[in-house]
């Protein structure tokens, strides 16, 4: 099973490898790590979506724990955040195709950023799932190049607010 | 002004240091320099490895932090199995290596090792220090970091010029501010109560007890729970030393190399309650077993470790000795004698008297015969391989220490911990047990024990293979014996004699014993070389 996991560490150099070191020295495996500054420029945020069971879970929030400059860590449980990935897809794209994939691109919500000769390169920022709806359609095209920036995630606060009342 | 240098040695003795371990080099030089005008004692090794061993030994043996330091490269990542060892060990270490200049780090210049990378996963944190004025910072968290919760070893790594680099003053903080570390010392009321209760139900109880309770300091509230409920003991390799060896209840070390009944108890429990100790392989082999017919109770500073080796019913998070203290204060319960009796049973059913070569020290009877001589308190440091199991399972201690290198086995590590034994307790008996193999690891720290008129005894359990392994080659390989032939084994006598220390050689018990009450009585290192037959077998 995927989890999201919510990891706030100080903003010092060396920390990054220090916390992707734990994942290879541990043996957990992580589908995406994605990090950045928060509002607090000496705190930084990464999301880290792993593979695993309960167990495995458990154990690498507690290991995350131990490196001393993170702060605090989290597992999100399932409903209660919001997640995307920023992610740049190049695409083969002939003339006489480019309309089929501007209407895959309007239908899907991405952003046309590049259009050469024979390529377009659409931007697009959702949730995992919609991402492999979008290669789906665009796979018989021709991918030629993905890039992607890995999940982020942050707390609804709808859902918080829902808990706090019931 | 004051230099980097300065401030390193500053904030050294503002932590009340007064031994360091190292060896020098030209990127540490300016520390040293420094280090030189100072009261702290700076004891000169003769290989980085054995700096960061004598430093375990010292913060072992002082309940301290020790400190060892080298230059950058090489000097640096020769500490890292010293690093290593007291990783897995939890002892708390600070290393500190030289650096080359900050200015040329990174482009392979002569003598630069990564070493912070190279040391991540063997230490509890480690820092590259950038600037002269974060040092006072830097090293007030090390040590806070080095000593709190689980100790470990901390790593600060300082370039030269960081070293020669002068700032206004030195103004040393008073506590560490660090936002995400804060351990949990206390252990859950709530937690405590439960597992008292689950022990209420409990017919057949053991506790399990590791380095964690002589780490925490907590061995005198321990004994006191122990004998407040009368529930047996085993001890884990760090463990030993918790209980007298010879208290009724205790029943010895468990594991793959320790006794039979220790073993047994535990896979007969209904309750097994560990303190201090992490489940490492050696010790429970199969704890999935044990955690279907028992509750376990699991008590550790270390949230990590409870539940990663074994399932556990009640997590208790906190300091050994805090834990231990409400427990004793809330517990109203005494373990069955039915339970009791069946355990004396196993010990004597299980004892087996040890086989006996002619032209040989016998070493298990020759070890229980050393306990008894040996005054109270002493420090007896056990090496890896088969000496070490022979000291785990047959030295009987009631006060003192034993110390070994547990959770990463490294061989050679006796001499030079022994090295920072004797530094931190000049007046206790200091003895290292190692074999032919492991003590030709270190003998080069005949030098240091000799320049620094240390009185260390040593004891050579000489059999002329790598024990360990040659009996594992018994076992699993059908007696071949590729590589374990220590051949041309020295004359370790004629070797102590070149460094100025005395020696002596048996090759029976009684000449052993003889030797060994006059090495006990002399107040000079001592080098007893017990000729040992292969065929000894570990337990």
């Amino acid at each position: 099973m995927k989890y999201t996991l919510s990891v706030l560490v100080e903003n010092h150099p060396g920390v990054l490898s220090k916390v992707s070191g734990l994942f290879s020295r541990r043996g957990f495996n992580i589908d995406s790590l994605a990090v950045g500054i928060t509002e607090d420029s000496n705190i930084s945020r990464m999301t880290i979506v792993a593979d695993g069971d309960e167990y495995i879970i458990e154990q690498l929030e507690k290991q995350l724990n131990k490196v001393i400059p993170v702060i605090k860590v989290r597992t999100y449980a399932q409903g209660e955040f919001i997640s995307r990935e920023l992610s740049l897809i190049k695409v083969n794209c002939p003339a006489k195709q480019r309309l089929d994939i501007m209407k895959i691109a309007e239908l899907m919500d991405a952003k046309i950023v590049d259009v050469s000769l024979n390529t377009m390169t659409l931007q697009f920022a959702d949730t995992i799932e919609r991402f492999e709806t979008l290669t789906d359609l665009l796979k018989p095209y021709g991918i030629r190049e993905i890039v992607r920036t890995g999940t982020v995630a942050i707390e609804k606060d709808s859902c918080a607010a829902r808990k706090s009342t019931v | 002004m004051v230099s980097g240098a300065e401030i390193m040695v500053k904030c050294l003795e503002n932590e009340g240091v007064s031994v360091v371990f190292g060896y020098p080099g030209a990127a540490i030089c300016p520390f040293f320099d420094k280090l030189y005008d100072s009261k702290i004692k700076a004891v000169l090794v003769r290989q980085e490895q054995n700096a960061a061993h004598a430093a375990s030994g010292y913060a072992r043996a002082k309940t301290t932090v020790g400190v060892c330091v080298a230059t950058s490269g090489p000097g640096a990542t020769n500490l890292i199995t010293g690093i290593a060892t007291a990783y897995m060990d939890s002892i708390p270490m600070i290393a500190i290596t030289g650096q080359v200049r900050s200015d040329v780090l990174g482009r392979d210049v002569f003598q630069e090792a990564d070493i912070t990378g190279a040391c991540e996963s063997f230490v509890k944190h480690s820092y590259l220090v950038k600037e002269t004025s974060e040092l006072p910072r830097v090293f007030k968290e090390a040590f806070h970091i080095a000593s709190t919760g689980r100790p470990g070893p901390v790593l600060i790594d300082v370039p030269i010029d960081i070293q020669e680099n002068e700032i206004e003053e030195f103004i040393y903080p008073e506590k560490a501010e660090i936002i995400g570390y804060k351990p949990s010392v206390s252990g859950h009321p709530m937690q405590i109560k439960r597992a008292l209760e689950l022990l209420q139900k409990s017919k057949r109880p053991i506790i399990c007890a590791g380095g964690g309770v002589l780490t925490s300091g907590a061995k005198l509230k321990f004994q006191e729970f122990v004998r407040k409920t009368g529930i047996p003991v085993v001890s884990t390799m760090m463990g030993i030393g918790v209980m007298p060896s010879e208290d009724p209840l205790y029943i010895g070390m468990l594991g793959s190399h320790g006794v039979k009944a220790a073993n047994r108890a535990v896979h007969e429990t209904d309750l097994l309650i560990l303190c201090g100790a992490r489940v490492g392989d050696r010790a429970v082999a199969a704890p999935e077993k044990v955690a279907e017919h028992a509750d376990v109770i699991h008590i550790d500073i270390d949230p990590a470790e409870i539940g990663k080796n074994m399932k556990t019913t009640i997590p208790i998070v906190g300091d050994m000795k805090n834990v231990i203290n409400a427990m004793i204060k809330g517990v109203d319960y005494t373990a069955p004698d039915e339970w009791k009796e069946l355990i004396s049973q196993w010990k004597q059913e299980f004892a087996k008297p040890p086989v006996k070569f002619d032209g040989f020290v016998e070493p298990k009877s020759f070890l229980e015969k050393l306990s008894s001589v040996l005054r109270s308190k002493a420090i007896l440091i056990a090496d890896v391989g088969q000496n070490q199991i022979w000291c785990a399972n047959n030295y009987k201690m009631s006060d003192g220490r034993f110390l070994t290198s547990g959770g990463m086995g490294t061989m050679g590590y006796s001499v030079p911990a022994a090295i920072g034994a004797k530094l931190a307790r000049p007046s206790r008996d200091v003895v290292a047990v190692c074999g032919d193999g492991s003590f030709q690891m270190s003998l080069n720290e005949l030098a240091t024990i000799a320049q620094n008129h240390l009185n260390i005894k040593i004891i050579v359990m000489r059999n002329t293979v790598l024990g360990m392994v040659h009996e594992l080659q018994d076992f699993h390989y059908n007696s071949r014996y590729a590589i374990t032939d220590l051949d041309a084994v020295p004359d370790f006598t004629k070797i102590a004699d070149a460094y100025g220390i005395d020696s002596a050689y048996a090759s029976s018990n009684e000449e052993a014993e003889k030797y060994a009450a006059k090495m006990l009585k002399s107040d000079k290192p001592f080098v007893l070389v017990c000729n040992v037959s292969p065929k000894t077998p570990s337990k």
